[in-house]
């Protein structure tokens, strides 16, 4: 280091170790708890968004254009079957999945209760759903048999049915006909989503279009995507398939469940809230700090001062100080925290009852903080600038200062 | 800009209720190369008037000159850029930087102008040879006697070859050895590079060595003496 300002300013860092290590500690501590807290946040919301999504809406569906807003089984897109088998081939994704779905009533012996019927292609649904793994009684659907259904725990309490019981329904098709049917109940599930549980059951999908007259249409073909990162690049690439047609849309995530994007930035807000305070209390200890090596190196100032330093360059001299302090307890901090997260990472780690719920609602047993250098940098870099901050109260003193009163300072 | 001409300059202080005279319209004038001593008992206005003529310190009223420049007028970056270019000061209590070495102390003032590294290291190590502090270039202050300290300040005063040199009371804190030492290395940097010093003092040992007397008493000049 050839530059004595350089060399001068780091001495400086140390002449008081204790105090400059107690503050870089803080540094250190609330970066490395920034950097582990926010990769759990990211973490915990990619595996919000996959869980919810790998639900039943999937990362993207392609609808009508008027499905979205209003949907209704006339809003149909033709041929989804074998659309959906082309998209597999040209995406080189297996997991897409066709779907119709139509209201009914659906009667059992005793009772009656409105429910959503989803048309599915069994052979592909449970890559795309997390539903017919969620099956808690019976099997899911054959590909292929007609009048099977499966149901959700709720409804099938409602109804009072249970597997190989019979249960009718009657609703409106495609062509505004009657659509109706008997079917048998092979499959109980429990997602855990009460409304999901009291509203929804599935039949397959070439016997849903016989019963709702609906030819070779169905309503969507939903696409799960292997990563969510995945779904900007399929994005592009589906929307330029249908560039030009009026019929068919892609949608994603964030236009089929747009309440998900509104949770996580609901959670985000008051998870920055707490940020915050952790790093006001970071800059005060850096103000603090930098305050008392200001006052107690008067003396000093003023003969810099009449050596010729302008009062800007001293200013700046504080600065640089404060940077170099910052710059350790971002790189320590960073360090300290991508270990501990990146150990986490791979081991994953879980809470008392997480075990539990996770067996009952089909999720992850253990929760791996997502590291990524967004989740390394964002919360130290802002604990930086804070600090940065806090020290310029202390540096735009020293423009006050005059050589001769400060070299008079005891 | 090296002849210095204060014209009339008057200093007061308060002191809690009291109003303290420093300078009471003082008029001095002093040439390149000229060695001069302030004398006088304390309070006398030595060090209020090289704080004035040094521009660390601005005067109630009255003029200071260095060259045709007049310094009492100049802003605050403009007196600093004044002093890191025209000045050398010595301090009493030496005033060294304690976490820099001898060298990166003489090197400070050299960075502040802008030198390059290898010329700063390369001045600084000569001018330390010069004070005889050969081989000490890397203590810190903490490890330098008094007398060597002030070695080290007078090498940051001249080194970069400044028009004039301000020492208050630079031998106050040294024995007479160091004391003898120092004022002969003044004498010879004096002679040898001609630069101007003007030294607040009230050690008659000092004063002799000065070619110029300067007597003052309750901010006034009493005395002006060649010798």
């Amino acid at each position: 280091m050839n530059n004595v300002i350089l060399r001068m300013a780091w001495r400086n860092l140390w002449r008081h170790g204790k105090r400059t290590w107690l503050t870089v500690g803080a540094m250190i501590f609330s970066n490395s708890l920034l950097v582990f807290s926010i990769s759990l946040q990211f973490g915990s919301y990619e595996m919000m968004i996959d869980n919810s999504l790998q639900a039943f809406s999937g990362h993207i569906q392609l609808q009508h254009p008027a499905y979205l807003e209003q949907p209704k089984i006339r809003y149909a897109i033709d041929n989804v079957t074998d659309r959906a088998q082309r998209l597999r081939d040209t995406l080189e994704l297996t997991s897409i999945s066709a779907r119709a779905a139509g209201f009914a009533l659906a009667s059992s012996r005793d009772r009656s209760y409105g429910l959503q019927i989803l048309g599915v292609d069994a052979r592909h649904e449970p890559l795309v759903s997390t539903l017919p793994g969620l099956i808690r009684r019976g099997r899911y659907l054959e590909p292929g048999a007609r009048e099977e259904i499966v149901i959700g725990s709720v409804l099938a309490r409602n109804l009072r049915i249970d597997i190989g019981d019979e249960l009718s329904f009657l609703g409106s098709g495609f062509d505004d006909s009657f659509a109706a049917g008997v079917v048998t109940v092979v499959g109980i599930f429990e997602s855990g989503n009460a409304d999901l549980d009291r509203s929804v059951a599935q039949v397959n999908l070439v016997y849903f279009q016989d019963s709702f007259a609906m030819g070779d249409a169905g309503n969507s073909i939903v696409i799960r995507a292997a990563q969510i990162d995945d779904v900007e690049p399929l994005m592009s690439r589906l929307k330029a398939e249908l560039q030009g047609s009026d019929k068919v849309v892609a949608r994603d995530w964030n236009e089929l469940q747009p309440g998900l994007r509104q949770a996580i930035r609901a959670d985000m807000t008051s998870a920055w809230f707490m940020y915050a305070v952790l790093i006001v209390l970071v800059a005060f200890s850096v103000l603090n700090t930098q305050l008392m090596s200001v006052l107690e190196r008067t003396r000093e100032f003023g003969t810099m001062m009449a050596l010729g330093l302008r009062p800007a360059r001293l200013a700046r001299l504080v600065m640089l100080e404060t940077g170099m302090m910052t710059a350790v307890g971002l790189l320590l901090g960073i360090g300290l925290g991508a270990l501990i997260t990146a150990y986490l990472s791979v081991v994953g780690f879980s809470y008392p009852g997480m075990a539990e719920m996770s067996v009952k609602f089909n999720l992850p047993e253990r929760m791996y903080p997502a590291i990524s250098l967004l989740s390394l940098s964002l919360g130290p870099l802002i604990v930086a600038c804070g600090s940065l901050l806090a020290a310029i109260y202390p540096a735009l003193r020293l423009n006050r200062l005059l050589p001769i009163e400060a070299m008079r300072a005891v | 800009m090296s002849t210095i001409v204060c014209k009339q300059i008057c200093k007061t202080f308060r002191q809690g209720d009291e109003i303290i005279t420093g300078l009471d319209h003082v008029d001095i004038s002093v040439e390149t190369g000229d060695f001069l001593c302030l004398s006088g008992p304390s309070g006398s206005g030595k060090t209020t008037l090289l704080n004035a003529i040094g521009g660390l310190d601005t005067p109630d009223s009255g003029e200071i000159y260095m060259g045709d420049l007049r310094i009492d007028r100049l802003e605050r970056g403009a007196l600093a850029d004044m002093r890191l270019h025209h000045i050398g000061f010595v301090f009493q209590a030496y005033n060294l930087i304690p976490v820099l070495s001898a060298q990166e102390n003489v090197e400070f003032v050299m960075q502040i102008q802008g030198m390059v590294a290898h010329e700063r290291a390369q001045k600084a190590r000569a001018i330390l040879a010069e004070v005889g502090l050969e081989g000490m270039e890397r203590r810190r202050p903490a490890q330098l006697s008094g007398g060597q300290q002030q070695r080290v300040a007078v090498a940051r005063a001249i080194v970069s070859q400044p028009d004039l040199v301000l020492a208050d009371e630079p031998t106050a804190n040294l024995d007479s050895v160091a004391s003898a030492q120092l004022m002969g290395l003044f004498s010879k940097l004096n002679q040898d590079h001609h630069i101007t010093f003007i030294i607040a003092t009230h050690d008659k040992r000092v004063m002799s060595y000065a070619r110029r007397l300067i007597k003052m008493q309750d901010g006034k000049i009493i005395s002006d003496e060649a010798q």
